[in-house]
């Protein structure tokens, strides 16, 4: 899976791209971040507010319960502030 | 039309360019916007737009899609810059054109409406207190909301 961070979400994960191997258990968007705030405390603080991000899964806004899997390109940033 | 880019556009030479050799069109709206220098966190010296490639041009497409199919637009033209911007440099630029003025203004102002709270793009303002995230606005919110009630494709309408 590729992980793409925009922003103060990048500023904070300390992290621009990556690529991960999620386990089964990881089927959506809102477990997906449950798992990689899991995994670093730089990541639990950058999703603590979970209103304040959103997600994109393949290029398209997601929600918490959209399914995610290893193939997916997933993007995190906050509400955009273009124009 | 979608142009997401770093470099600076002209205006004059953009809309000479879409209208060009259409004379069904009657009606061009134009917006233009610019970087100011009074931000929210205070005067700022620059800010620097990041945003998502791939999925702003599709957001973007998307956005002018719904505009031409609700209303009947002629020509349409979406600009957008990214990359480090001064104040009074121009950041976008929205034009439709369509044989009448109501759905050219209509138009222009749903795609910027639309384009604020959809396309991925973040401001990076550079103030004295140093840089900072632009938050989201909650008034951009409501522009868009309004046009779920309103917009609607004006065809047949003289205006």
């Amino acid at each position: 899976m590729r992980l793409i961070y925009f922003a103060w979400v990048k500023a904070m994960t300390g992290t621009a791209e990556e690529e991960v191997e999620i386990p089964g258990e990881v089927q959506n968007v809102t477990g997906l971040l449950d798992w990689l705030e899991a995994r670093d405390p730089k990541y639990a603080r950058a999703f603590s507010d979970r209103g304040a991000i959103r997600v994109a899964v393949n290029q398209e806004f997601a929600r918490p319960g959209d399914p995610v899997t290893n193939s997916d390109e997933v993007a995190f940033f906050p509400p955009v502030t273009g124009g | 039309m979608i142009k997401v880019q770093s470099e600076d556009f002209n205006v004059g030479a953009e809309l000479s360019a879409l209208t060009k050799g259409n004379h069904k069109i009657g009606g061009l709206a134009v917006f233009v916007g610019l970087v100011r220098d009074l931000a929210t966190s205070g005067d700022i010296s620059a800010m620097t737009l990041e945003h998502y490639p791939g999925m702003t041009e599709k957001l973007l497409a998307r956005i002018e899609d719904e505009a031409r199919e609700r209303w009947p637009l002629e020509e349409s033209l979406i600009i957008h810059r990214h990359g480090r911007l001064e104040p009074g440099d121009q950041i976008v630029m929205v034009a439709t054109a369509s044989t009448h003025r109501q759905a050219a203004f209509e138009a222009c102002e749903f795609l910027m409406d639309w384009l604020k709270t959809k396309a991925p793009f973040w401001k990076l303002e550079e103030g004295p207190e140093g840089a900072k995230w632009v938050d989201a606005r909650e008034s951009d919110e409501r522009a868009k909301e309004r046009w779920q009630k309103v917009g609607r494709k004006v065809a047949g309408s003289e205006s």
